[in-house]
């Protein structure tokens, strides 16, 4: 039996892979990828033990602990190092490590060529470690730490071929934006430990009867910028395209399946200062449906195959955040959106990454095209990813979002009816988009480059996909048996309000299929039934072209934060060199003057230093007799 | 005809002097018979043996105190037991340096520039007179810290005196400026001594006795002309603050500096200043303690002035070994804020900051001795630029050993300072708390400008080179850099231990 003891193994694995193989160096080359999948799949098997242990035991005694050290200790504020194993971090730590472990499989293979492939493995292993952290934390300053590992990592990763400036700048980007939401955490942490005195989620889900709504909703509003940071939601959503610049499998661990999900693993994991934070609760539902729609718009325009699935990871987690906005009612949703997400578009990933590798690192859609044929297990993999996004049944997604669907609509008001419409609208660009990718690389004419001979990738790299598809087919269904995971994860929760059901479930079901159908039908349309061509067409609409440059995302960025930035920074360079320096450059140039001056008196006559001594005996005389006196 | 009293002498608790003395006398004898060839060697392995010798009959008086030794005119205690053991070990790190021989004139008597320092030198004679000349200066040294008596005081100043004038004329390159120094250091050093005779002569005549005992009584007793007592004071202090070299008697510490051979500035910057201001602290905290608070604010101002102008002109230093005196000057002033404040933590504080700052100039001076050129030691600091280039490793010592004067944590310099600063808080003095924090920052502006000059600017190609360091010097540089770090980073056994082990038996 596993007990609370072995928890710090979860990440003590990992982080030994990746600390032992970074100073390995260059000795473990040969084996240092294999040592570094061990670890990973030994973190999931000691996952599993402790889920079943888990199962195993009672709802009230499921959660358990591990102090680690006492980290911070100051008067009366004490932070121990401790992990916490519940109910909701054990969903993380399996999908963590398990999509993990595949990958670091799926990688195996398909970083075979590169000469750094042991330095990959090192972070992918280091991600792992950070991300288990951010998840088993039991404060909100552990959690922090996993936090910055996990940004870290993520740098290290889209930066992995730093060689070319591009990729150099898309991971600096990436994580400047995320200094940004990690300012955020840092506010909402200063927030609780200034007006609670504890950074712990037990100890603040316990003061927070204590201190007023407006600080609740000021830490509530901070944290929902650090999700938004870390999972690429709207107004900081702009480094997830550029982050593709990275490795197709860290794309597929990182930037869709796990990281960027931690935005919602934060606010569903303070669900009690949400509770209690209503205005916080509504700008988070906010901020969930504008990316959502945003994230698929920009999908809908995108020719590069990463960056369209990345765009749709945007949406995709728009609609988790909506849920987890939504209070008790929709935070199990979200969780589950978030894990059957994690199946599918992971296993989309590297169906990607599976058709760059046949395709000689091709990720213009325009140049793909009938790759059914020469690739039929990427294609059987990918198209059940497919089909589970855009919420077929039975297929994974369609039990998740039909559920986030339904639980928007009945949000009650004029709330209900405007989230509920936009969560449809987003089901139809989904499957406008989704299908439009399916279309453009596996169906119709082949529009390859010269040169090009697509083949289907090794065993190593299709086994991933293949049981990841598994996962996309049978997540959903599983979650739903008997309301499975909603009875899992309510221990954790505040008990869901009544409301009124504005809409049977069964309509919502039915509506939720007809936008399915919508979608799909549009897209067959415009690019199965037409030719495409393998140029970017130009005469194309306004609205098109502003989704092509991801709704002028950057030049917003530029013209708000940039530019004022750097006019800030040179404006306070200037005076720091001016005020500042010259003040200090004077105080240092009135000590040298000084000091020359006073240097007059050592003239290297011994009969002037006698004086000096004499003078100075006489004056030492006269004080202490001023003194008695 | 008054009785003849046989002085009563123990020998165990003078041993460690007595050791010294004689290790000096031997000294003398290798250099009359011994053959010139094994002078060399000789003299250093005597000098190390009886300076370890020393050492452990110090280490075995330990516990064992008594103020009526030699007929009440020396005192043994916790204090003198660990400023003794400071200068013995101070010694034995900076002993090793003279070992590289050919820093000294091959023919000390004969005139600069003169045949007969030409034959000399062709002849490549090495003087070694050196060795028993430096334990001569110890035993002054160590009998210096436990005298207490006026007369034993001034007999132990002029022994440890003595000597050192005549080392600071030994440089073999230089030599008129290294015996313009040594007459300096005679003439300025027989004139100060003049004063704390004069010093002493008043005490006496005030007190009607020369023990510092009989002086506290005196003060105590309050009934005696107090105008004796205020020349006194004053008169010996300026004896003493001549030897500490505080403003305004410090003009010959640079010169001398400069102009002595590197390696017996290294031992008479550490050394002397353990000495005199282990002196100062008997004499004050015994003799004078009563009395404080009319020499409070005459030493208060003395010390203010020293620090802010040691700070103030090491700034504007072209030479490596002159910046170095300023900043012992300055340090001087540090030094005397642990007097001034006049208690137990001030005592603890000074003997500890003595101890640390006296190993890490030995360790900066053995690191200057190294950097030359084809005609000797290059102390010129712009030719210094780069040198972290050239020799990261001894760029990166000196650098570190600079950043102990400068007092950043992590250094023994931190912790000195925190210590002395902290006496000096306690006891109410906060104008030597603020003069002494700003005056550190104005040092450490001077330290940190060479740290850049010799690690970001571009090396001058003149020939100025790092020697490769001898073993000796190899030793006594790793030695200080060792005890400066750990003084640094677990300072606490030792503070203990002197906070355990300080006390003056009065």
């Amino acid at each position: 039996m596993v007990t609370s003891s072995s928890l710090v193994y979860l990440i003590g694995l990992p982080l030994f892979g990746a600390v032992f193989l970074l100073l390995m160096g260059r000795k473990a080359d040969k084996w240092g990828h294999l040592f570094a999948t061990a670890m990973s799949a030994g973190s999931f098997v000691l996952g599993l033990l402790h889920f079943f242990a888990m199962t195993n035991r009672s709802e009230e005694e499921r959660p358990i602990t591990q102090t680690l050290f006492t980290w911070i200790e100051a008067g009366d504020f004490k932070v121990d190092a401790a992990l916490l194993l519940d109910q909701l971090s054990i969903c993380f730590v399996l999908l963590i490590s398990g999509v993990g472990t595949l990958i670091h499989i799926y990688s195996i293979s398909y970083m075979s060529h590169d000469e750094n492939r042991r330095r990959f493995f090192a972070y992918l292993n280091l991600f792992v470690a950070s991300m288990l952290l951010l998840v088993l934390g039991n404060s909100y300053l552990n959690l922090y730490v996993g936090w910055e590992g996990v940004g870290l990592a993520s740098y290290l990763l889209i930066g992995f071929w730093n060689q070319k400036p591009a990729y150099a700048t898309a991971s600096k980007k990436a994580f400047v934006m995320n200094r940004v939401g990690d300012m955020g955490l840092t506010i909402a942490i200063m927030i609780a430990f200034a007006t609670m005195g504890t950074v712990s989620f037990d100890g603040v889900k316990e003061a927070v009867d204590r201190v007023g709504t407006p600080t609740l909703t000021a830490m509530g509003i901070m944290l929902l910028v650090a999700a938004a940071g870390k999972s690429a939601q709207f107004p900081l959503q702009a480094w997830l395209g550029d982050a593709m610049a990275g490795p197709t499998p860290v794309s597929a661990l990182i930037h869709a399946a796990t990281m960027v999900t931690a935005g919602v693993y934060l606010i569903v994991r303070s669900n009690f200062v949400f509770d209690a934070a209503p205005t916080a609760q509504l700008l988070v539902v906010i901020v969930g449906a504008i990316t959502l729609i945003f994230g698929a718009i920009i999908g809908m325009a995108k020719d590069d195959i990463k960056k369209a699935l990345a765009a749709s990871t945007m949406s995709q987690i728009g609609y988790m955040i909506v849920a987890a906005g939504l209070g008790p009612a929709g935070y199990a949703f979200a969780i589950m959106h978030l894990l059957t997400h994690g199946f599918f578009k992971a296993g989309m990933f590297l169906g990607a990454g599976s058709v760059m590798h046949g395709m000689n690192d091709e990720v213009n859609m325009r140049k793909y095209g009938g790759l059914r044929k020469m690739m039929p297990i990427t294609f059987a993999t990918f198209g059940l990813g497919y089909l589970a996004i855009i919420g077929v049944p039975p297929f994974a997604g369609f039990y998740s979002k039909d559920e986030i669907i339904a639980t928007a609509f009945n949000s009650g008001g004029a709330q209900g009816i405007i989230l509920g419409s936009v969560t449809l609208l987003g089901a139809v660009i989904t499957a406008f988009y989704m299908t439009r990718v399916m279309v453009l690389t596996f169906s119709g004419k082949p529009r390859w480059d010269d040169g090009v001979h697509p083949h289907e990738s090794p065993a190593l790299m299709w086994l991933p996909m293949a049981l990841l598809a598994i996962g996309s087919v049978t997540a959903g269904y599983l979650f739903t048996q008997g309301e499975a995971l909603v009875h899992w994860l309510s221990p954790l929760f505040a008990k869901k309000g009544e409301y009124d059901e504005l809409m049977p479930h069964s309509v919502v079901t039915v509506l939720a299929i007809t936008a399915v159908i919508i979608g799909v039908t549009a897209a067959l349309m415009k690019y199965q039934f037409k030719s495409v061509d393998s140029v970017v067409p130009t005469d194309v609409s306004l609205a098109t072209r502003l989704a092509r440059n991801d709704l002028g995302q950057d030049v917003v960025n530029e013209a708000l934060f940039m530019r004022p930035g750097q006019a800030l920074t040179e404006g306070i360079v200037a005076i720091d060199e001016r005020v500042v320096d010259g003040a200090v450059r004077g105080i240092g140039a009135m000590t040298v003057g000084s000091g020359a001056t006073l240097r007059r008196t050592q003239s290297g006559y011994v009969r002037s230093y006698a004086a000096l001594i004499l003078l100075g005996a006489l004056v030492l005389l006269a004080g202490i007799w001023v003194v008695t006196q | 005809m008054s009785t003849f009293i046989t002085p009563v002498l123990n020998y165990a608790m003078l041993a460690p002097i007595l050791v010294v003395l004689a290790g000096a006398l031997i000294g003398v004898l290798i250099e009359a018979f011994a053959p010139q060839r094994s002078r060399s060697s000789s003299q250093l392995l005597l000098a190390v043996f009886t300076l370890i010798v020393a050492l452990l009959a110090l280490i075995r008086t330990r516990g064992t105190y008594s103020n009526k030794v030699a007929m009440n005119s020396v005192t043994f205690d916790g204090a003198g037991y660990l400023l003794q053991m400071s200068i013995l070990i101070i010694a034995l790190i900076a002993i090793l340096l003279l070992a590289d021989s050919d820093k000294f004139a091959a023919a000390p008597t004969a005139a600069p520039g003169s045949d007969e320092e030409r034959q000399a030198q062709a002849a490549n004679i090495r003087v070694t007179e050196i060795y028993p000349l430096t334990l001569f200066a110890i035993a002054g040294m160590l009998l210096f810290t436990v005298s207490s008596d006026l007369i034993t005081l001034f007999v132990a100043l002029e022994v440890l005196s003595l000597p050192l004038y005549l080392m600071a004329g030994l440089a073999r390159r230089r030599r008129l400026a290294s015996q313009e120094a040594a007459l300096k250091y005679f003439l300025l050093g027989a004139f100060s001594s003049a004063f704390f005779l004069f010093g002493i002569a008043y005490l006496y005549g005030y007190s009607d006795s020369i023990t510092f005992a009989g002086i506290a009584a005196a003060i105590t007793g309050g009934a005696a002309n107090d105008v004796f007592l205020l020349i006194g004071i004053s008169f010996v202090s300026v004896g003493l603050l001549f030897k500490v070299s505080a403003v305004p008697f410090h003009s010959w510490a640079p010169d001398v500096y400069q102009g002595a051979p590197t390696a017996v500035t290294a031992f008479m910057a550490a050394a002397t200043k353990v000495a005199a201001f282990g002196a100062m602290l008997r004499i004050f905290y015994v003799a004078f303690a009563g009395d404080v608070w009319q020499w409070r604010p005459m030493l208060t101002a003395v010390a203010l002035v020293t620090m802010v102008f040691g700070s103030l002109v090491a700034i504007s230093q072209r030479d490596v070994k002159r910046m170095l005196a300023y900043s012992s000057i300055a340090h001087a002033g540090f030094l005397l804020s642990g007097i001034i404040a006049l208690n137990k933590s001030g005592l603890d504080a000074t003997i500890f900051y003595l101890f640390a700052y006296g190993v890490a100039t030995v360790g900066a001076f053995a690191i200057v001795s190294l950097v030359s050129d084809s005609s000797g030691e290059v102390s010129d600091l712009n030719r210094w630029a780069g040198l972290g280039k050239r020799s990261p490793w001894i760029a990166t010592s000196f650098a570190f050993l600079l950043l102990t004067f400068a007092g950043i944590p992590l250094t023994s310099g931190f912790v000195g300072k925190f210590a002395i600063f902290s006496a000096a808080y306690e006891s109410g003095n906060t104008a030597i708390l603020i003069t002494g924090v700003l005056s550190s920052a104005i040092a450490a502006f001077f330290y940190i400008r060479i740290i850049v000059l010799i690690f970001f600017k571009d090396p001058v190609e003149d020939g100025t080179s790092v020697v490769i360091p001898s073993m000796y010097t190899r030793i006594t540089i790793v030695a200080s850099l060792i005890i400066t770090l750990v003084l640094g980073v677990f300072p606490a056994p030792v503070l203990d231990y002197i906070t355990q082990t300080a006390f003056f038996l009065r």
